[in-house]
């Protein structure tokens, strides 16, 4: 199969579970009990005009099929529809709250990347004593939720030591580092644990291969051969992740931002949910699943360019 | 596959899942037998009734009548742990049983009948996975407001492929062994076969890969108690627990807070580890 074709196939399969997911979160609302008018007005009054403006967006009084397309055209042109709570587009609550949120996900990928593959490196390599305590330690990191993460974080860090800030998200480029720093470090516990185990048991695999044993035996320096053989022949294994971890750190930052009150995405989900104001959370589900999908399309698509061992499709098709 | 000749011994589940001893599975083997008999036994181990509220006393720190102190309501924390250790494995029971019990029927019946059925299952399998369980959640607790039953189900739906995509495999390749033919020989009908045979034999590894679920989904259940969702207000319960002392902590008083987040991580790190480690085994087994 050639590339292209390969290519043009999972875009297409991306394509239809993205319309299907689109789908599922478009029909929610009519799981809920009552009329959807009623449950998208849920505790607000109902005054003819709520009502009329929420048929305005939903189109309510036409058929499901008529309603679902028309709000997914909208939503492919970026318009998520106006959000009920603020009375302001859903687009531009997103767009004011995507700096901190963006800043927050960059900073917990980079910490994830940077300390989950070093920790399997050195797990790997070195054994024994070391290899164990990374073991135990990744073992209580996977375990610890992320809020858990950040209230002991905050507890200790801000309100103990004040080394940091316990809330907000503050202004200007070094500011929001700083206000950061805690939250990302939390969102990035569970995934850096993750990672250094599935790293760790990718270079264990990689050490036994043949090549490996032969490239040591022809004198190749240790180094070069942990860094040239082993570990790159892992990093396979850690592509193929790509599509969740990305969503994973997403949909954490509704636990870490709420818990420290750092007004992005995430916080808006959780007070979208409180309120019931249905369409953000729509948008950010969309969002959520969207990028996932995404993520994993290109690692598909990137995966046999890195590894040449995998040939086109076999992904796809096994699972 | 070494034993493809005949019919596999058939020995009761636990029995199969041998042990050697792990000094840290043992002692995590102890934690969560500890941790099930607390929550069993709860009524009567809590010293206080959980929401028996003393305001002039709030925040008080350990003394004899409440061990761990009290949170910022008066509440006895101790109380509040052991009650709240019912609805917090309660919860994550419910995901594992559903998913479960849905994920193996699914699964074998993929693996089982294969062709158009199994590309559908396989294709709905792959939407699924695109929901992250917590996202699951919390969209169907935007729908029908607070109550465990809704999020237990989501979760369990998020839960179920992960089981499914396991059972199916396993199914394959139980499939392929000579015993099966020798049942459909002797005349029994495939679904005879496949309950009474080729699910007793892949029950181990799925109930390995179901105790590894329920540290997960207690996350997630957590999770979303910690954001107020999901359980209601005045149930005792770890994640509600950790938001309601976040404010004490900001005041300096952690004890309230800190506690039921020991209380998860003990609890997923001690459920995650007996699972792996049950896992480890059947795959040594079977190699």
């Amino acid at each position: 199969m050639s590339f292209l074709r390969f290519a043009v196939r999972r875009l297409a399969e991306m394509a239809a579970t993205l319309l299907a997911a689109s789908f599922v979160i478009f029909g929610a609302m009519y799981l809920a009990p009552g009329n959807p008018a009623s449950f998208l007005l849920s505790g607000r009054s109902a005054t003819p005009e709520a009502i009329k403006a929420i048929d305005d967006q939903y189109h309510l009084n036409d058929p499901f099929a008529v309603q679902y397309l028309r709000w997914l055209g909208n939503v492919l042109h970026g318009d998520f529809g106006r959000s009920i709570e603020y009375r302001t587009s859903v687009s531009s609550l997103l767009v004011a709250r995507l700096p901190s949120t963006l800043l927050l996900v960059a900073m917990a990928l980079v910490l994830v990347l940077v300390v989950g593959l070093a920790l399997g490196w050195i797990s790997s390599v070195r054994g024994g004593a070391t290899d164990s305590t990374v073991l135990v330690a990744t073992a209580f990191a996977v375990g610890t939720p992320s809020f858990v993460a950040a209230v002991l974080l905050q507890g200790l860090f801000s309100v103990r030591l004040h080394w940091f800030p316990s809330s907000g998200s503050g202004t200007g480029f070094v500011q929001m580092l700083w206000h950061l720093t805690l939250p990302a470090v939390a969102l990035a516990l569970y995934l850096i644990g993750m990672l250094a185990r599935v790293t760790r048991s990718a270079m264990l695999e990689a050490m036994g291969h043949e090549h490996v044993t032969v490239a040591r035996s022809r004198g190749v320096p240790e180094n070069r051969v942990i860094r040239r053989h082993v570990f790159r022949n892992s990093l396979g294994t850690v592509l193929t992740m790509g599509g969740l971890i990305v969503s994973t750190l997403l949909i954490c930052t509704v636990l870490v931002e709420s818990a420290f009150s750092v007004n992005g995405i995430g916080q808006l989900l959780d007070l979208s949910t409180t309120t019931k104001d249905f369409p953000v959370v729509q948008a950010i589900s969309l969002i959520i699943v969207g990028l996932f999908m995404t993520v994993n399309l290109v690692v598909d698509l990137l995966h046999p360019l890195v590894d040449p061992r995998v040939t086109l499709g076999t992904r796809g098709s096994a699972t | 596959m070494t034993t493809t000749t005949a019919a596999p011994p058939r020995r009761p589940v636990l029995a199969r899942i041998r042990t050697t001893s792990s000094p840290l599975y043992l002692l995590c083997l102890g934690l969560v037998t500890v941790i099930v008999l607390v929550a069993l036994l709860a009524p009567w181990l809590a010293p206080h009734p959980p929401n028996a509220v003393d305001l002039g006393n709030a925040l008080a720190g350990p003394s004899g009548d409440h061990p761990f102190g009290v949170d910022a309501s008066g509440r006895d924390t101790l109380s509040r742990l052991v009650i709240g250790a019912r609805t917090s494995l309660l919860g994550p029971l419910g995901v594992v049983v559903f998913s479960t019990v849905a994920g193996v029927a699914v699964g074998a019946t993929a693996g089982w009948r294969g062709g158009w059925l199994d590309s559908l299952l396989s294709r709905s399998s792959e939407l699924v996975f695109a929901f992250p369980g917590l996202l699951l959640a919390i969209l169907i607790v935007s729908i029908y407001g607070d109550g465990l039953t809704a999020p237990v189900v989501a979760l369990g739906v998020a839960y179920l492929p992960y089981v499914s995509r396991l059972t199916r495999s396993l199914v394959l390749a139980e499939r392929e062994r000579l015993y099966i033919e020798a049942y459909r020989v002797q005349g029994h009908s495939s679904l005879q076969i496949c309950l009474r045979h080729v699910i007793p034999n892949i029950a181990p590894v799925v109930l390995a890969q179901s105790t590894i679920n329920f540290g997960y989904a207690l996350i997630d259940l957590a999770g979303l108690s910690f954001l107020g969702l999901g359980v209601p207000p005045l149930t005792p319960d770890w994640g509600r627990m950790v938001f309601d002392g976040e404010s004490a902590i900001q005041s300096g008083y952690p004890l309230s807070a800190i506690l039921p987040c020991v209380a998860i991580v003990l609890t997923v790190v001690a459920f995650n580890v007996v699972g792996e480690h049950w896992a480890d085994q059947v795959a040594r087994r079977d190699r």
